[in-house]
Order: structure tokens, then sequence, then C-alpha cells
């Protein structure tokens, strides 16, 4: 087996063996101790004035000792480089980790986030000294609003589930407002696990509704069971196995007529943008991960951002604020009084988090956005696509593909582990041994309509080089695995900071903070 | 197009391999009336690095900047100076461009500073322990009182008159469809303490409460001691929550654990974040051990691995969503990962002795300029005790007094105006913040202006 630099991947060469230093370096190996274990209270890496001498007006409330270690600026720089050696990026090789979407994250992007008239504004700034960060926001709404051909959007959610959430109290608020107090929320098999959670935030309870063997939505599932409880649908489109659902409108169609709404899961905008907008398929309500269509970067984990796009049926009842242009500035509408008549959020269901959504990352999303164009983004969904069903069909002869004669896939390639079977190699083992490889692993496990899943995407911003050399381990994987060496996958992976990590050991013994050994 | 690696070529390659005749050949399953043909009708074309860095600087110059301008706005937002090495260390693209750490052996170095904040949340708060970070202060302030509710098992939650407006609408607004009963006054402006009512709290718990929330120091700056209160929460069986969304206080004022609250709550966006005009912030929350499988977010925790070495993992994950689904603690899926590392790092710096020093720098300071403003005749202040945020009266109305402050490149504090529209009571009052960052020349430019606002 040879690795991406053409030499002999070596199991257990050089990671097996104990550390014995805590010193630093090894080679570059990095160990690194806790900030606990090398900090010190008394020291420090900033320089302050010293305070004027005044009366203290604490009450008499002062603080005993924190138990906080301090490190100079050079033990601090060190620290905090040596562990970000330790992590996989998008920067460092591609990461095909189906629905999450990471791609490259333009640093143009950082820049303009950076610019001190974006980054260094307060949000109770008085309206008239923030008029560009108003008009910034207003025009990524617009973006928003004809990307998906819907006429209304909040700005303000924090994530992709906040947007949920913002999209689901809409909903509830719409029937509240008819006097309906529907219960029940259906959410297809394939949907992602905040969308049952998500209703069950707001008061719901959640129905499955079940696929079809092609990996769809059972419509004629779903049509029986609409009727007067049901306030929502929610449906993630394209769906989780990567498939467009193309009774998108009849669905639409029937729930509406049902006297429910639509609420969409935009995780995978990312695969239609510029070429399908979700509101000429009957949606109502749709929240867009920012970081994974527009490319903000996902920084381990977060900051994301959810802006809600909503139809005409669910505009009044979004929430506050909101940015109105009056024809020679913007205003910031933050309050239910400040409305006036015919005003487009009458309705509103009120406030959802303390400001105005994550300004941050509006200016790295429109930065994206700007550089993309309207022929750009169209081209994002269609290398995006491409780039998927070119790694789905170079490996459905070695793997499985559940829905492989469905047709094409969209962004993202889905496989299951039915080739695996008397191997003795999981889903798991593959992936670990991916990152032998210099890759981070595909998603696994979901969706869960299908066992032993392996998501792949790639998105658009691989090149056909790299999807080739990605192709070519893979089917190396796999001929390694039907040649009987489960025992290589099974320790895998061997050449990272760590090896397996006993995830039942920190869920039986929890360890959530440092303490000093005894 | 410059992010997209595939060359006509490539493209044409591709579609051989795949027995496609065309792109559009995959778009196949989407009705054919939806899809759209040629680039979106109404949005610009692309354009080049430079253009986008001209149309967005010139948006960019059309605001005042707290950087260029006298600032002294709070009201859960500050402006602290951040050391130059935060920004640099998290624009590492290892952090940045790195995903959620659910493989955890290629994503140790995430995992271990998620460790060391979740020790430093728990140290400064004075809980045994945090999560790993929450999209806000106001919605880790919401999760708070629904963690209440699965603990106590009741429902009605207290809200002080002295917490963040915006944190008691958010609490509204997303308890408006559950069985959760919110409960919260309008402030009153009491000489001494603004927005004090403990008293009043500790009357109004009953056999019901599920928790008491209150804001140390509260909206309106005020210090209080909360001892009591948890105790009073504590006999009648719910639990004290605290709000805390100036961490800085942290570093002065005793912790909330050491008085007795069962979770802290709060915004660390003070360390290691910019102002960025609301967002994206940092949610802090914490508690104690007995409750940490009600808790809501992500938690990391120690562990070895199969060569026995000291490693982190994401854990206690039969909480969350993916799991648990539809009975998860909450639907939260996220957390402020890069700016949780920005708080972690600029903490570390600080240190014990950072810490404590900005801390006693930013109170002095308040001191000497909320002194200096009282001395006005027509501006009072009302606080007894504060940390580096307190509230005037003015003679005159505050809002149209602080706009015309920015008006001529001031801003000088947050009228209370903004928050409480419908308020009369509370139209001539205005919040003013002192940190480290404003220099004596600011200070003198904040006095004049106040001058100038009450004599007109």
């Amino acid at each position: 087996m040879l690795n991406r630099q053409g030499r002999e991947t070596a199991p257990g060469a050089a990671a097996a063996s104990e550390v014995d230093t805590f010193t630093g370096n090894r080679g570059l190996a990095l160990e690194e101790p806790l900030i606990f274990e090398i900090g010190d209270s008394a020291r420090t890496g900033v320089d302050l004035p010293a305070p004027p001498e005044v009366a203290s007006r604490l009450a008499g409330l002062e603080r005993e000792l924190i138990g906080l270690p301090g490190l100079s600026e050079p033990e601090a720089v060190r620290h905090y480089t040596r562990l970000s050696r330790q992590n996989f990026a998008i920067d460092m090789g591609l990461f095909p980790l189906g629905s999450c979407t990471m791609k490259h994250n333009p640093r143009l992007n950082e820049k303009m986030a950076r610019l001190p008239g974006f980054s260094d504004i307060h949000p109770l700034q008085p309206v008239d000294s923030v008029q560009g960060a108003l008009e910034l926001i207003a025009q990524l709404a617009n973006w928003l609003k004809t990307l998906t051909g819907m006429p209304e959007v909040s700005m303000s959610p924090k994530a992709g589930a906040h947007g949920e959430l913002c999209g689901m109290l809409a909903i509830r608020a719409a029937h509240e407002a008819r006097g309906e107090a529907r219960k029940v929320v259906l959410v297809p098999e394939s949907a992602h696990g905040t969308n049952p959670a998500t209703a069950a935030f707001c008061g719901y309870e959640v129905e499955n509704i079940p696929a079809t063997p092609a990996g769809r939505v059972d419509l004629a599932a779903l049509k029986a069971r609409l009727g007067p409880d049901v306030a929502a649908v929610m449906i993630t489109n394209p769906n989780t196995c990567g498939l467009f659902e193309p009774d998108m409108s009849a669905i639409s169609e029937a729930v509406h007529a049902a006297g429910a709404y639509v609420y969409c899961d935009g995780a995978n905008f990312n695969a239609i943008v510029g070429r399908v907008r979700p509101g000429d398929l009957g949606v109502d309500a749709m929240h867009i991960n920012l970081h994974k269509t527009f490319s903000t970067p996902h920084g381990g984990g977060g900051p994301g951002a959810g802006p809600v796009v909503f139809s005409a049926a669910l505009a009044p009842f979004a929430p506050l604020p909101f940015v109105r242009h009056t024809g020679t500035h913007f205003e910031l509408v933050e309050e239910e009084q400040a409305h006036g008549l015919g005003d487009a959020h009458a309705q509103s269901f009120g406030r959802m988090v303390a400001f105005h959504g994550q300004m941050g990352m509006f200016v790295r999303a429109l930065s994206y956005m700007m550089s993309h164009g309207a022929d750009g983004l169209r081209q994002v969904a269609e290398d995006a696509v491409l780039n998927a069903n070119y790694v789905l069909r170079s490996l459905e002869d070695v793997m499985t593909a559940p829905f492989g004669a469905s047709g094409p896939c969209m962004h993202e390639a889905l496989f299951d582990d039915s080739f695996l079977e008397g191997t003795g190699v999981t889903t798991l083992d593959i992936a670990k041994a991916l990152i032998d490889e210099g890759y981070h692993p595909m998603t696994m496990y979901f969706p869960l309509v299908v066992h032993g899943a392996m998501l792949i995407e790639p998105t658009e911003t691989e090149s056909k080089a790299a999807l080739d050399q990605f192709i070519a381990t893979l089917r190396s994987l796999v001929a390694r695995a039907k040649a009987g060496e489960a025992e290589h996958f099974k320790a895998a992976p061997h050449l990272a900071p760590r090896r397996r990590l006993d995830e039942t050991l920190a869920a039986r013994k929890p360890v959530l903070s440092w303490a000093p050994s005894a | 197009m410059r992010y997209l690696p595939l060359t006509a070529d490539d493209r044409a390659a591709m579609l051989g391999r795949i027995g496609a005749s065309s792109v559009d050949d995959l778009f196949r399953d989407v009705p054919a009336a939806a899809r759209l043909s040629g680039p979106v009708e109404g949005l610009p074309l692309h354009m080049s690095e430079m253009e986008v860095e001209r149309a967005l600087s010139a948006m960019a110059r059309r605001n005042l900047t707290a950087t260029h301008v006298p600032f002294f706005l709070g009201c859960g937002a500050y402006k602290h100076h951040v050391p130059a090495s935060v920004d640099h260390l998290i624009q590492r693209g290892e952090f940045l461009t790195s995903y959620t750490p659910y493989q955890p052996e290629i994503a140790q170095g995430t995992l271990q500073y998620l460790f060391e904040f979740q020790t430093q949340v728990a140290r400064l708060t004075g809980m045994e322990v945090a999560n790993a970070s929450m999209y806000d202060g106001s919605t880790a302030c919401v999760e708070a009182i629904f963690m209440a509710r699965r603990v106590t098992r009741r429902a009605k939650a207290l809200l002080s008159a002295g917490l963040h407006p915006h944190y008691v609408s958010v609490a509204k607004t997303l308890t408006h469809f559950t069985d959760d009963e919110v409960v919260a006054s309008v402030p009153v402006l009491t000489e001494g303490a603004p927005g004090d009512d403990i008293a009043a709290l500790i009357a109004a718990i009953d056999d019901e409460t599920s928790c008491v929330v209150v804001q140390n120091p509260n909206l309106f700056g005020h210090v209080a001691d909360l001892s009591e209160l948890a105790a009073r929460c504590h006999e009648k069986g719910a639990l004290l929550v605290a709000v805390v969304t100036e961490a800085v206080a942290l570093g002065a004022i005793r912790s909330p654990g050491a008085m007795g609250a069962d979770i802290v709550v709060g915004e660390g966006q003070s360390i290691g974040g910019g102002l960025s005009f609301g967002g994206p912030y940092l949610g802090l929350f914490a508690c104690n051990n007995r409750h940490v499988r009600q808790m809501p977010g992500r938690l990391c925790g120690e562990t070895v691995d199969a060569a026995g070495r000291r490693g982190f993992v994401l854990t206690l994950s039969t909480r969350e969503q993916h799991i648990r689904r539809e009975k998860a603690t909450s639907n939260i899926c996220t957390n402020s990962g890069l700016i949780s590392l920005a708080f972690t790092i600029h903490m570390s710096l600080l240190g014990e002795k950072g810490l404590r020093d900005l801390a006693a720098l930013n109170h002095a300071r308040a001191v000497q300029v909320a002194e200096r403003l009282a001395a006005i005749p027509g501006v009072e202040l009302l606080n007894g005790p504060f940390f580096n945020e307190f509230t005037l009266r003015l003679a005159v109305e505050a809002r149209p007094a602080i706009r015309r402050m920015a008006d001529a490149g001031v801003l000088g504090g947050v009228a209370l105006g903004r928050l409480y529209p419908g308020e009369a009571s509370l139209a001539n009052g205005v919040v003013v913040a002192v940190t480290e960052t404003q220099t004596d020349e600011d200070v003198d430019e904040l006095v004049a202006a106040y001058e100038e606002a009450v004599s007109c």
C-alpha cells in the first residue's frame, strides 16, 4: 500500500510508542500539555497600565482566587500553534464529509470581515451611524431572496438549527393567528436529527414518514397521514441520501391543501443554488447554512449562521429585528410597537436572539457571493453535483451504492456497507483507515435509512486530479479489505496524533474539566 | 472563477465517465418547470478580488467605528483590547478551516482547547462543569430556563427586572409555545440600585417556581450579592440562574457559584471577541456535576487512546439531537467553536494576574468617569455599587441626546429608550460602559458631549 507521497504506509512505525516527554517537540510529532500544567497564576502575556487610585465600588463583593493559569506571549503562541497541528482541516486536504460541506474558505472573506467598519461596531449604536452595516444586511438579504425565489428573509438565526426553530415558530404563529391548534409535525426518515428536536422544542408531536426503496419521501404515505391535526412537514431537499425529491411540487400541493406548511431544511442548498429556486417548488420556509453554501469557515464547530427565507404566507410572522429601507436610509425595526400598518412583519413572533444575527458571517457570505456572481453560483452547484456523480460512478463497481440505480445523485454520493460483508471490516474501520491515507473520513452511519452508510461530498472546490487520487485510495482500501487485511483496518489510524480513542470510557466516567492529579 | 478548479476539459471528461450528455442531465430529477436557465436574474455577475474589496470597503466606511471615535457603549456587548496574537492564532487554517471534532484522532487540537476552555469557564463562574459554548448569552439564558424545567419538573421562571430586555424577549419568544411560564417585570431606576429587585424576587418564589434568573452586574451596572436569593431559591426547590453579560467582571466580583447559583450563563464576547455588530458571540454555560446530564450543548471529555495516551473526545452525546432526536435536551447542533478559541487564548494570555489587573483597571476607570459625569449639572449617577458600567439620569430625554452625540462623533452610551421604547419612566436613562480602551482624551470628549447634551 503506497501513501500519497508514494511511500509504503508503515503500520505502527511512527505512532505506537509511549510518550515519555512533555517538553515539546518530538521531531514534529507534537505532544502538548494542558495550559493548567504549564501556566502559572503569576505569569501573564498582557501588559496593562496601572489602574488609577480610586475607592472601590464593588460593595465588598471582591473576588477570591479563581485558579487561572497564565502564559507569556511566546508560550501561548507555541501552545496554540502546536495544538493547531494536531487538527485536520480543509486547508490541508480533501474533506469529503457528506452533508457537512467542507469547501475551500477564501481568505478574502476573512479580510473583509475584519474591516473595522464591520468588526468594530456595536449592535446598539444609533442606526444613523451604522448605515453601511444595515446596507450590507439588506444586500445579503436580497441575494438570498433572489436565489431562493422567496419574498422575505429573516437574518437573525445564529445557526442552521436555530433557523429551523425560526421557521417552525413562524409556522406555529401562523396557525395560532388562524385560531388553529395543530399538534403534529411530519418528519421523513431521512431528515437531519435537528428536525425532530426542533419540532419538539416548539411544542409539537413528531411523526416519522417512511422513505421509499429509492430513497425518496413516500408520497402516498405522506398524503395518507395529512389531516387537520398536521401543522407542517419538515423535508430536506436535496435529501440526506443525496437525492433530489422529484415529487416536491406534489408534496407542497398536498400539504397546502391540508392547511399545513412546508418547512424545507436548506442545509443542502449548495447542490441547487443558481439552478433551482425553492420558492418555485412551494416551500414556505427554509434555512440556509451560510457556511455550507457560501463558504464561511466551520471554525472547528462554529459559529455558523442560518438565515431563513419565507413564503408570502409566513412572511408576516417572521421574527424581529429586521432592516427596512425608507427610500433614503436604512432602519432597524426592533420592536413590535414600531410597526406601521401594512408592515411586512406585522404579526412577528418576536425576537429570538439578543442582537441582529451573525454579522461577521454575513460579510464573509456576501464577499463569496459577489466573487461568484449569479453566473458563478450556478457553476458552484453544477461542479458540486458533477464531482459527486464522478465519485459515485467511479466507485460503484467496488462499493455498494444503495440508490445508484435511482439516477444521478446531487452533491453527495451515498454508499452502504454491504460490499464489506464477510471481510470483518466495518464502515468505521474504512473511515479510520482513510485518516492514514491523508483524508478526513467521510460521514458515517448517516443517513439512518441505510446500514453502515458512507456519505461522500467532495464539493465544487476539488480538482479532478484530487478526486482521481481519492478514488484510487478508496479502491485500494476496498481491495485490502477484501484481501483479508482486517487487522490493519482494526488498528487504524496508525499515523494520527492519537490511535483510536475510548469514547465509552469518556461517557461512563466523564472528566469534563482539569483537576490536578492527587 | 478563481475558487473552481475544474476546467472545461475536466468537465467533459468527467461527464464521459459518468455517462451523461451534459450537466443538465444530472439535474433531471428537478421538474423541468423549476429548472432555471442561465444566471439568476436580478443579481450581478462575478467580480474580481479587487472589485469585491472595493464594494465592501465602501459599505464599511459608512459606519462609525469604535476604533475611531470616543466609544462608551455596553449593555451586553463590550469593546476590549484583544492582543494581536489572538486573531493571528485563530486564523491558522488548522483551526479556522477544520470541522466539528467528530473524528477525535485528527481533531485533538480543537478538542484539547475545548477542554481547556471548559475548565477556564468553570473556574471563572465558580461552577464544576461548563459546556463547549452556545450561540450567545441570550440563547444560553433561555436554554438555562429549559434546563431548570427538566431538573425541577416545574415550569415557572421568574426573570429579574435587571435582566437585559433582549434576553427577556428571547425567553418570552421561545417559551411562548411550550408550557413554560415566564414572569418578568419592568425595571425601576432606583437610586443606588437601578434595576435591583432581589427582595421582590424572593417574595415571589413559590412552589411552582422552576428558577429565578438574575443578571449580575445587571443591565444598569448594579452589582448585588446573590447569596440570600440563592438560599431562598433552594429552600423552595427552585434553581438560581445567574447571567453574566460582561465576562471581565468575573475577574473582580465574587463568582456566581460562590454566591450559590445552580446554573451560570453568560456572554463571553468580552474576552477575545470583537463587537462585530452583535455576532458571532459566545454563549457561556456552566453548572454543577449533578445536573450535567440535563445540560444542553456539546461537551468535551478526557479519555485514553488505544496506546494508553491521554486524549479528548466529544462526550455525553446521548443528550444531543443527533442521538435523541425529539427527546434531546435541545436542538442545538453547534457551538461557537472559533470564538471559544479566541476566548481561551485571550484568557490564557491574561491568566489569573492579567484578568484581575484588567478587571481592576476597568473598574477604576469607570469609577473615575462616573464621578466626572456625575459632577455635571443635569446628570445624575444612579448606581451605588457597579463594575465598569453605570446608569445616568439626564435632565433631558436620552435617546435624541445620544443620537446628537453620535452625529458629533462621540458614541456616549446606550439610551434606555432604545431598549425600552414604551417606557416613559426610563426615557431619560442612559447606560455608560467604560473599559481599558478609552484614552483620557476620549473621556474629556465624553464629558464635553454630556455637558452640551444637558445644556440644550
